[in-house]
């Protein structure tokens, strides 16, 4: 019998030789075989999988390193190519590789309008993303989980500006890598700032409790583990789009819409929230950056809510939603939940998956068109889109027995123990995000049609290549919640939280958690959950029968619509001043400076060359006189130090 | 035989030599060519073959394939020493791998006075070569100045409008550079311990490790030298006759001065200034890496606004070039090694950067990045070796340009964390730079220009496939490569002690 930790490699193998397949065949390859090979090599990963996932949940299973070879080898560096397995890895091997499938299968009716070769690069850069991505959580140090981080930070970037024949396009792709890498900066610091303390980047030499950083420093806010924290919270930032880097996730929505499901909602934009799981004893070990990384998710979850109200554009909605999402996920980090935020990042992954699943079965059904004020009534017409869509709306609010409920609370619940204020506002923002889903959902779906006859005529329901994901994800969003019941309900009805405790185990043991009674807790919880439903009712209620041009715009609606005009504001203080100081420095410095000086004393030589008759001008020249001029230098020294 | 009657070092040396010679009288400018492309050949053959010969550890007897003296001038105490230790056997490899993809990728053109430029071009790959295994500070001095002058003539004949003017500025450059080098030398050899009865003092490497100058003299002769090596590399603010020279001279020589030619700066830094001059090198280090920080961040930030092809390449090897500097003098074993693969991948990536851009040029006849666009719809496989090349060249993990980088970082912050701090920023604006680059040449809509052109031919994509190859191969298993630089490294940073 194999062990299937020794054959780990073929999980994110599969998905490199179907980028090599359809990346290099993509002249030859049909437009079918390409589709199929490309969903299938995710689909075998998805079924190494669940293997893994097997023999991790077995009784006594230890965490799993693999070394393959070394990467860097000198004196004092060892940074191995190795894989570490364990529970926080097995959960997201799952996420990507089922979501990643389906939304594959998804791909391959969606992008069919494209030719051959636009096909096989997009299934390519698809199957090169989800390597990238097995590589990042896989990797059993930092430098291969850079390796994935950059990687599809890379795909990202590439599938952004897929359409590369729109500038608009291409712009927004250039500022997501460059966004990214203000990020990787800070990673990549902090990486060099472990070795530099550590001498290792190895997370079973790091972490362990004998051996690793808990024994090296004893004393919570050290300031080298508060630097450290901040800095891989600064890649965080970057890649799971948080204030201040946050700007570059909306304008990815230029890229095809399964990319937006599948990098830019459900595995992407979640690296961050691994790395900071991954990295959960150093944030343990620096409680000041850990409230610092509860601030910035909370804060970033209230501004992009606000932002999503008043969005038209049925993509930009579910970006900010993501945007506000991610900040919830690093709030619950940030209160040491964990387990809590990893469960966020599943359910998320399934009703965010389906939402812009859905989204892009809507926008294929209206021929292109995004703005949801020119929708309405398309419930009729797309049974199946609505319903899913509903469900997934249901979850993202937070509504029992939805997953989204179950996830959500327990985050809130555990903001309410660190912070009662963390607590008020994050219900807040569930109220908002309740608000801006139904908005939505009742502009897209519910009332009478607003767009053009032509648009009316075309509606119709999608092929069952994009129907079977959604309702494999509306499933999903509806009972996935069930993996986290809170204790009050059932006692060890958390299987989730079990199943990861292992890998939190030492950071469970330095928090002190508060407690808060059990009555308190689903008073709390019964509270808020009738709120959202009333949000959610009343949202509805306004907006089932939208007619344009009927809103009252205020100046503060007008910020809002405007995205509080940050992106205007990054360029009046940093982008314009940067190149108008590149200009400077190449056409002023450079010219009259250093330049200047050295074109004189070319000049100077040439005209005193000119001047001694008796040598020739130009090359020959002024290297005779240039020797002469050395000959003479060597002279003097040699008189000097005698 | 081998090891009594030749050793690899004179094969590297000779062949481009000899065979640069003849090509002089070579009248068919195809013959030329080919028998151009044939020497480059065997000199890498040698190389390779060279490369199975590196451990000494466990067979010392390869050492004496790898190392020989001639008598030479005795009655000054200097010998014909050559040979090779990782280093060497590094940049020597580089400098026989370059030339053929060079001739390769430059095949098609004509140049008027094919022999004579093709002959050049080979005394230059002699003369880099001699640099490269010299063991003997005159030898040195020879070859520095071989690869030097044939490099003046190939500017100055062959190239742009301005080719004159800029060339003139780096003749000024290198030339008083070398001289004070020279300067240098001679003061170092002045106070060498005697080796042989013959003569007072020595020339030979190891002499003049173990010359004895006092704090001052070490101090004032340091700079002698670090103005020859800073200039060549170039550090700033010693690098304004770089862009000017890259964008006026033609293809091949671009690429061997950029590819090569730079190395011989970062090459004498790590052979002859840190091991002569260590108790220097520690009094100046700190003024040092702040020009190369500046160096790196002025440059990068100059790239942004850059709109000539040309420019931008020239630009962001001064920036690479700058961070090399500082791996240099930050000396740790980390920053050293990733020095070392540095040298080797910046060589091969801005060749490859250039033949792409030579590719751009021949096709559309410019250069400026405005004028251009769309070129991905015309050839897909042009745009995927050049994305793979940007991305090697901003640092991107699994290309070689994020090992080289990375080593060096991590040297630099074992120094001085803020350093590293400001010297990191560049990989945000390469990555500007760069993709801007890309976006503009290749993305979006074709125009009156673009829309024309067609797909690459079978040679270039021959060159560049070996190109990426390399790319990703070095980024995946750098080992073998560290390995080999290993005894280097530890040779220096035993001087610092």
């Amino acid at each position: 019998m194999i062990n299937i930790f020794d054959v780990a490699y073929l999980i994110p193998l599969f998905p490199l030789l179907g980028f090599l397949i359809n990346g290099l065949g993509r002249k030859f390859i049909s437009k079918s075989v390409t589709g199929f090979i490309g969903s299938l090599v995710i689909f075998i990963s998805f079924c190494l999988s669940i293997l893994v996932f097997i023999n991790v949940s077995k009784e006594g299973f230890t965490p799993q390193n693999i070394d393959y070879f070394s990467f860097i080898n000198i004196s004092k560096l060892n940074i191995p190519f190795e894989f570490q397995i364990d529970q926080l890895t097995s959960v997201f091997l799952l996420i990507i590789t089922g979501v990643g499938f389906l939304i594959h299968v998804y791909s391959t009716s969606y992008m069919k309008d494209e030719d051959q070769a636009g096909y096989a690069r997009y299934f390519s850069f698809l199957n090169l993303f989800v390597f990238s991505m097995l590589l990042l959580v896989l990797g059993g140090n930092y430098v291969i989980m850079f390796m994935g981080w950059e990687g599809v930070g890379l795909c990202s970037y590439l599938l952004i500006g897929f359409w590369f024949k729109n500038d608009n396009f291409n712009n927004a792709a250039k500022k997501a890598f460059i966004m990214n890498r203000i990020g990787d900066l800070g990673f990549i610091l902090g990486i060099f700032w472990l070795i530099n303390t550590f001498g290792t980047t190895s997370y079973h030499n790091l972490f362990d409790a004998q051996t690793g950083i808990l024994s090296v420093i004893t004393v919570k806010n050290s300031p080298v583990l508060i630097g450290i924290s901040l800095l891989l919270f600064m890649g965080a930032t970057g890649k799971s789009a948080q204030i201040p880097l946050y700007t570059w996730l909306p304008d990815a929505m230029a890229g095809p819409t399964p990319v937006s499901a599948l990098i830019h909602a459900a595995t992407m934009v979640t690296a961050g929230i691994y790395m900071i799981a991954r990295s959960n004893i150093i944030y343990t070990m620096a409680p000041f950056t850990m409230s610092i990384v509860a601030i910035v998710g909370l804060a970033t979850a209230i501004f992009a809510a606000i932002i999503a109200l008043k969005q038209n554009d049925i993509k930009k909605v579910l970006a900010y939603s993501t945007v506000s999402q991610l900040g919830y996920m690093f709030l619950g980090l940030g209160v040491g939940a964990y387990s809590a935020a990893v469960f966020h990042v599943m359910t998320h992954a399934f009703f965010k998956a389906l939402l812009f699943l859905g989204a892009g079965s809507v926008i294929h059904a209206m021929g292109g068109e995004q703005d949801i004020r020119k929708m309405g009534g398309l419930g009729k017409k797309m049974k199946i889109t609505y319903v899913t869509f509903f469900i997934a709306c249901l979850a993202i609010a937070g509504l029992p027995p939805f997953s989204g409920f179950f996830s959500k609370d327990e985050i809130l619940a555990a903001a309410y123990s660190d912070n009662p204020l963390f607590y008020i506002v994050g219900v807040a923002g569930a109220l908002l995000t309740a608000f801006y889903m139904f908005r939505l959902l009742a502009l897209t779906f519910a009332g009478k049609f607003r767009g053009t006859d032509e648009q009316l005529h075309h509606l119709h329901e999608s092929p069952s290549a994009i129907t079977f994901p959604l309702i494999c994800l509306a499933v999903l969003s509806a009972i996935g919640g069930f993996v986290g019941i809170p204790e009050i309900f059932v006692k060890n009805g958390n299987s989730l939280g079990d199943f990861l405790s292992p890998v939190f185990a030492d950071s469970n043991k330095l928090l002190t958690a508060g407690t808060t009674s059990p009555q308190l807790e689903i008073i709390l919880m019964a509270v808020s959950s009738l709120l959202i439903l009333f949000v959610c009712i009343w949202a509805w209620k306004k907006y089932k029968n939208y007619q344009e041009g009927t809103e009252e715009a205020g100046a503060f609606t007008k910020a809002i619509e405007n995205k509080f005009y940050v992106d205007e504001i990054y360029d009046s203080i940093i982008v314009r001043p940067l190149k108008g100081f590149s200009r400077f420095l190449g056409n002023v410095v450079e010219k009259s400076g250093l330049d200047a000086l050295v074109n004189g004393v070319g000049k100077g030589i040439n005209y005193s060359s000119r001047q001694i008759r008796f040598l020739q001008s130009g090359f020959v020249g002024s290297y005779i006189l240039l020797m002469v001029i050395g000959l003479l230098l060597l002279l003097i020294i040699q008189l000097f130090t005698k | 035989m081998l090891g009594t009657y030749y050793t690899f070092p004179e094969l590297l040396l000779w062949i481009p030599l000899v065979t640069g010679i003849i090509i002089f009288f070579i009248k068919s400018p195809k013959a030329v060519k080919n028998f151009a492309l044939f020497s480059s050949v065997a000199t890498l053959v040698v190389s390779i073959i060279s490369l199975c010969y590196t451990d000494f550890v466990h067979h010392p007897e390869y050492a004496t394939y790898n190392n020989v003296s001639y008598v030479w001038l005795p009655y000054i105490g200097s010998s014909f020493s050559v040979g090779m230790d990782g280093m060497g056997f590094l940049l020597t490899f580089l400098t026989a791998f370059s030339f053929p993809l060079v001739f390769a990728a430059t095949y098609k053109r004509e140049y008027p006075n094919a022999n004579v430029y093709y002959g050049l071009m080979l005394l230059v790959q002699a003369g880099l070569m001699g640099v490269f295994v010299a063991m003997d500070a005159l030898v040195f001095y020879f070859f520095w100045e071989l690869a030097l002058i044939p490099m003046y003539f190939l500017c100055s004949r062959w190239g742009g409008e301005f080719r004159i003017r800029v060339t003139f500025k780096f003749f000024i450059y290198t030339f008083v550079s070398s001289l004070l080098m020279l300067i240098g030398i001679m003061f170092v050899y002045l106070h060498t311990p005697p080796v042989t009865a013959l003569s007072e003092h020595s020339f030979y490497i190891k002499s003049f490790y173990s010359a004895t100058l006092d704090a001052s003299q070490q101090n004032m002769v340091f700079w002698l030298f670090f103005a020859a090596f800073a200039v060549k590399m170039p550090i700033f603010p010693f690098h304004s006759w770089q862009p000017d020279l890259y964008e006026q001279s033609s293809d091949s020589t671009v690429m061997v001065l950029s590819g090569i030619m730079v190395k011989m700066g970062i090459f004498g830094m790590l052979r002859w200034l840190l091991p002569i001059f260590p108790e220097a090198v520690e009094k100046n280090d700190t003024i040092i890496l702040v020009m190369c920080i500046i160096g790196i961040l002025y440059a990068s930030i100059i790239a942004l606004s850059q709109t000539d092809l040309k420019r931008i390449v020239a630009w962001s090897s001064i920036a690479h070039i700058g961070l090399m500097g500082a791996g240099i003098f930050a000396r740790n074993n980390t920053s050293l090694q990733g020095v070392m693969l540095e040298m080797l991948n910046h060589g091969i990536n801005i060749i490859a950067l250039w033949i792409v851009v030579d590719i751009i040029e021949k096709k559309t006849g410019i250069r400026k990045i405005s004028e251009l666009g769309g070129l991905a719809t015309k050839s897909s496989t042009l745009t995927t070796f050049f994305i793979i090349i940007v991305l090697a060249n901003i640092g991107l993990p699994l290309t070689n340009g994020f090992v080289g980088e990375f080593l060096m970082f991590t040297g630099l912050f074992e120094y001085n964390k803020w350093m590293a701090v400001f010297a990191c920023i560049s990989i945000i604006l390469s990555a500007t730079y760069m993709l801007n680059m890309v976006q503009k040449v290749f993305f979006g809509n074709t125009n009156s220009i673009t829309e024309n052109v067609g797909s690459i031919s079978g040679g270039q994509k021959f060159t560049l496939s070996v190109i990426v190859a390399a790319i990703i191969i070095l980024g995946i298993y750098p080992g073998p490569v560290l390995h080999l630089t290993q005894d280097t490294v530890t040779d220096i940073l035993q001087k610092f002690k």
